[in-house]
């Protein structure tokens, strides 16, 4: 490509790669206060002016996975040597630990519903954007049209028949129900999305198969799924994206058993006034999945959106 | 990685199940393929989306549930479309539509431009501006409070910092004028990412021998990129739009934690005010109402945008 | 089960008096998630030890919480066996029969509401008000003071400017002007090289925040949710001239003696610009205090605490806190009395008040210790004393997001006047009312 008229020149690249680094620097400054503050203490996470400086202390973190309570004025000092080194933490700010936090439970339930929601969504979207794809199925741009159009009524319009449906069937607060209901709100993105692939993938290869006595079902998984492979994974990318982090039904739909980390998040208080280190903690590590799934599929992402449908 | 476990996958499945499927024709395939999909948008969506048109004609509040339900027909419907509030939120929404959309899609295409150049590092710097849209937006609108903060945050210490103007003498959430801007800003940092990956895709997606041939026939860079390259990218972005346009539409999260729909009213979109009356007031068949007006609206945007969008692709 | 915890379980049954099979209940409390929830789940390991039952606890962030725990009792959910419930949910969970009428347990236990502080069994227990029907034992006193930097106060040079500019010294203010005032006069002081503000005051828009703040000004002008005389009547009660300069005041204090950026302030908010020296000044609950005292910057004896102070129109400050209820629809009901039972002994309460609770109940803030035993002990039972409460109506949530939105509108985005705002405000309040066939 290099070799072709219309490579940028030396110059011209130079000045886009400043440019795009600006703007990441720009644009990352926000995310680093965050990953800084989880590092801070508490009276250095509100200090005033900002500090860009500090010492670093895991003040935040040992407040996000514990729930503290002031040491009744009446108690006599404790010894700090016996301590590990989070009681000592939490000692030294007059605070002793009541009991274990929910995050480390929000989490694992935002593990299990967001991936759980992301796999069966992925499941569902291929094998309905294959048959959308090569199929003659009656309505076809009619029932295409009423999957996207489900995305686009607010969480809030639908929540309260949905709470109510959920409750009738004891589907409030589990895993079974969030997950389901994530799966569909994502169905639509995913079909849109795969069937664009699906349409990509010649159909001659198929046809060979299906010469060579496979049936359209073999041909479908050895021939047609591992070409799909780029596209099932940046749609499972934006899927999970989307699970992961959302927060509407979350907040409305889940109380306990089943409530992901977001609501729980931005909530996180300390023993008194918002423990800012201990929400950017709790930030930081969420955003941590994410980025690794990201990070690992990150050479289907920019192929994965074209959104084959529009161009062949 | 995972094409090898895919292959495993269709090597691994049971005899039993593809005998059993094998006998099945494409239509009866094509039926077992689709109709989870439908079953399950059908159960999730589009039954609550009756039961909420069925709601919207009674007076029915889930938090009294001692009252009789009544069937009341289109007063709900008259009672919103002459409140005037519910225009403010809708100039509100509108607001914070066209112009996340404007913004987001001129820095998300340039940003694309200039990647596409292909400097050395572009796949690195690519990965780090897509970080902001992993985040979680209630934790995104959450911290932004804090970054907002005239006198510890971070964002008016910056704009300080680089031009001088005293960090306290401004408030991004309080004042009036600056309001509406704050959460558009918060989104644009947000969402831009997602603009720019898809004018990416569609940047690469232009075949360099119709540039080549355009080099042949000596037009200008100039007239290149407007008769190649945004005719060919067009669809693409269209496409990003209606996406973020559909989201921005349904907009909550993001903005209830960051302003709580303030200073008085201004910041109060669509699905603010709906979520009070239908989760605070308990209104239930006055929201239901409220929600299919909104969801009447997008869906009329959306369709006639769609078949805006397929002429521009056919073209 | 072991022997030991045999023992304890029926130990805890004969206490509690019940004659059942010692069977242990899994219960779950619901509470804001907030510091004094943290102390509760402290105290309440006492409660597991007697008792052989195990709590659990479901606390939900203030912003969500009565949306959150609203729509499960709404909905008939068994998430949580006992509630501690905002004051105003009384009326609609009485109405609506979400809670258990607590009258015959009180009687059976000898639980007399005659102990606790009148203002909380009022506040958060009965409903209708002022009538012997009781929902809720008062669990958490709670009310809106003043904090300030005595640190600030006490410096000679800025009382003798204070008292060229003002002609009195530079102490608690008697009144709500001096309180301005005061607030005026560290406006964008240099304080240690810092520019610092007057006062952080509620302004939050998304809950209930500017309405806990503002309605301290409104009542001490003059303001009244109806007429005395004659139930639900609003007309020149709600937007009276009186009301209307009260909500001009606090206007003015937000316009000229509040940090910038303090638009969508409330609780927390509010802590960390106090903590943080921003500000001489913090409107809040009382529920901070003890983290104040233990704060390394502010804490320590820097810090002093007052009552709302009074105004032209009378001396009242907001009534804030909750009291714990037995759900309705919990199947462990007898487990969720044994604990109200187990609250509301003595000695549980006074351990709760040191563990930062603020006991309502009166045996332990009229002993003689109680006053000099914090430093905002006596502030807070002074504060008790004049408490008024918004709406505690079934339909308290409708009453209440019209009132955020008008004073909101009025006194942070700058529209129309103070008489507009409380004439837009009783007409919304009308229409609800007329809903609710109260007019």
């Amino acid at each position: 490509m290099s070799f072709s008229v219309t490579a940028p020149s030396p110059r011209t690249k130079l000045i886009s790669g400043l440019i795009v680094g600006l703007y990441a620097l720009v644009t990352l400054a926000p995310l680093l206060w965050i990953i800084a503050t989880g590092f801070k203490s508490g009276q250095d996470s509100i200090h005033y002016p900002p500090k860009v400086l500090f010492e670093p202390t895991m003040e935040g973190y040992v407040n996000l996975f514990t729930t503290r309570t002031r040491i009744p004025s009446d108690q006599p000092p404790k010894d700090t040597t016996s301590m590990t080194w989070y009681e000592e933490i939490v000692y030294k700010k007059g605070e002793i630990i009541a009991e274990p936090s929910k995050y480390g439970e929000r989490f694992l339930n935002s593990t299990v519903i967001g991936f759980g929601s992301t796999a069966l969504c992925m499941f569902l979207g291929t094998i309905a954007a294959y048959a959308f794809s090569r199929f003659k199925v009656p309505l076809k741009d009619d029932l295409l049209f009423f999957i996207l159009s489900t995305r686009m009524m607010p969480p809030i319009a639908v929540a309260i028949p949905i709470f109510l449906m959920f409750k009738n069937l004891g589907l409030n607060d589990t895993y079974f129900g969030m997950i389901m209901l994530y799966t569909a709100v994502n169905l639509s993105l995913s079909v849109w999305l795969l069937k664009g692939f699906m349409d990509e993938i010649p159909v001659e290869y198929e046809e060979a198969a299906l010469i060579d006595g496979y049936t359209r079902f073999e041909a479908f998984i050895k021939v047609v799924l591992p070409q799909a492979i780029t596209g099932i994974a940046s749609t499972a990318i934006f899927c999970l994206i989307f699970a992961w982090n959302e927060y509407a039904f979350a907040v409305l739909l889940t109380s306990g058993d089943a409530q992901t980390a977001p609501p729980f998040i931005p909530t996180i208080i300390g023993v008194s006034g918002k423990d800012w280190p201990a929400v950017a903690a709790g930030a930081t590590l969420f955003l941590v999945p994410v980025m690794v799934f990201t990070v690992l599929l990150r050479k289907h992402l920019l192929r994965g959106i074209t959104f084959g449908a529009i161009r062949k | 990685m995972l094409k090898l476990l895919v292959n495993k996958l269709a090597l691994k499945t049971p005899r039993g199940v593809s005998k059993h499927v094998r006998g099945l024709s494409d239509k009866k395939l094509a039926w077992l393929f689709v109709s989870p999909t439908i079953i399950l948008l059908l159960a999730i969506n589009i039954f609550p989306l009756l039961w909420t048109i069925y709601l919207s004609f009674t007076n029915y509040r889930v938090n009294r549930p001692n009252r009789d339900v009544k069937w009341i027909d289109l007063r709900n419907y008259e009672r919103i479309l002459s409140d005037s509030d519910i225009w403010q939120t809708m100039q509100a929404t509108a607001h914070f539509l066209v112009s996340t959309l404007v913004i987001q899609v001129l820095i998300g295409f340039t940003l694309a431009f200039l990647i596409n150049k292909k400097f050395k590092g572009n796949d690195l710097l690519t990965t780090l501006i897509v970080l902001p849209m992993m985040l979680s937006p209630a934790v995104v609108g959450n911290f932004w409070t804090f970054l907002y903060q005239p006198q510890i945050g971070l964002f008016n210490y910056a704009i300080s910092f680089f031009s001088g103007v005293d960090a306290s003498s401004f408030s991004m959430i309080g004042d009036v004028h600056l309001a509406p801007w704050a959460i558009v800003i918060v989104d644009t940092w947000m969402w831009t990412p997602f603009v720019m990956l898809i004018c990416l895709a569609g940047l690469r997606s232009i075949p360099d021998s119709i540039y080549e041939a355009a080099e042949c026939d000596r037009a200008s860079q100039w007239r290149q990129f407007w008769t190649i390259t945004i005719p060919m990218v067009l669809p693409f972005l269209m496409l990003a739009v209606l996406f973020r346009g559909i989201e921005n539409f349904k907009m909550f999260d993001l903005v209830v934690q960051l302003t709580g729909g303030g200073p008085g009213s201004l910041t109060t979109l669509s699905s603010i005010d709906l979520k009070r009356e239908a989760f605070e007031k308990w209104k239930t068949g006055y929201s239901s109402a409220y929600a299919v007006i909104l969801f009447v609206t997008v869906f009329g945007l959306a369709s006639i945008y769609v078949k805006a969008l397929n002429k521009v692709k056919d073209r | 089960m072991n022997v030991k915890t045999g023992v304890k379980v029926i130990a805890g049954a004969v206490m509690a008096g019940a004659i059942q099979t010692a069977v242990a209940d899994d219960l779950t409390l619901c509470w804001a998630s907030w510091d004094p929830a943290n102390a509760l789940v402290e105290l309440s390991k006492d409660f597991e030890a007697e008792s052989g039952h195990k709590m659990s606890f479901e606390f939900v962030p203030w912003p969500n919480f009565a949306d959150r725990m609203l729509n499960e009792l709404n909905s008939g959910g068994g998430l949580c066996d006992l509630m501690i419930g905002d004051s105003q949910w009384i009326g609609g969970a009485a109405e609506n029969g979400h809670y258990i009428k607590l009258n015959d347990f009180f009687a059976k236990e000898g639980i007399d509401m005659g102990d606790f502080i009148p203002a909380t069994v009022t506040g958060y227990s009965e409903w209708p008000k002022g009538t012997p029907n009781y929902w809720a034992l008062p669990a958490f006193g709670d009310v809106v003071g003043w904090t300030y930097r005595k640190d600030w106060f006490e410096r000679p040079e800025l009382r003798k400017e204070y008292k060229a500019k003002y002609g009195r010294d530079l102490d608690v203010p008697n009144n709500l002007d001096e309180l301005k005032d005061i607030a005026q006069f560290f406006q964008k002081r240099k304080i240690d090289g810092k520019t610092v503000y007057g006062a952080a005051i509620y302004t939050e828009r998304g809950s209930e925040g500017i309405t806990m703040g503002v309605t301290n000004a409104l009542y001490n002008y003059g303001f009244e949710y109806s007429n005395p005389a004659k139930p639900y009547d609003l007309k020149g009660f709600v937007n009276s001239k009186e009301a209307a300069a009260g909500l001009e005041y606090y206007k003015e204090l937000y316009d000229t003696a509040t940090p910038p950026g303090s638009s969508n302030w409330y609780m927390g908010e509010n802590i960390d610009a106090y903590k943080s020296g921003q500000v001489a000044l913090q409107m809040n609950f009382a529920f901070i205090w003890p983290g104040v005292e233990a704060d390394p910057n502010v804490g320590g004896g820097k810090s002093g605490y007052f009552p709302n102070p009074p105004g032209p129109g009378g001396h009242f400050a907001q009534l804030g806190g909750q009291g714990i209820s037995v759900v309705a629809a919990s199947d462990k009901r007898e487990a969720a009395l044994e604990y109200i039972k187990w609250f509301a002994q003595k000695k549980v309460q006074d351990k709760w008040w040191k563990a930062g609770g603020y006991s309502a109940l009166r045996a332990v803030v009229e002993d003689p210790g109680f006053v000099s035993s914090q430093p905002y002990a006596k502030t807070f039972l002074d504060s008790m004393a004049i408490v008024k409460d918004f709406w505690a109506e079934p339909a308290y949530a409708d009453l209440l997001l019209p009132m955020q939105e008008r004073i909101h509108d009025y006194v942070i985005a700058g529209k129309g006047t103070a008489q507009q705002a409380l004439d837009g405000l009783v007409k919304d309040w009308t229409e609800v009312l007329q809903d609710e066939g109260k007019l």
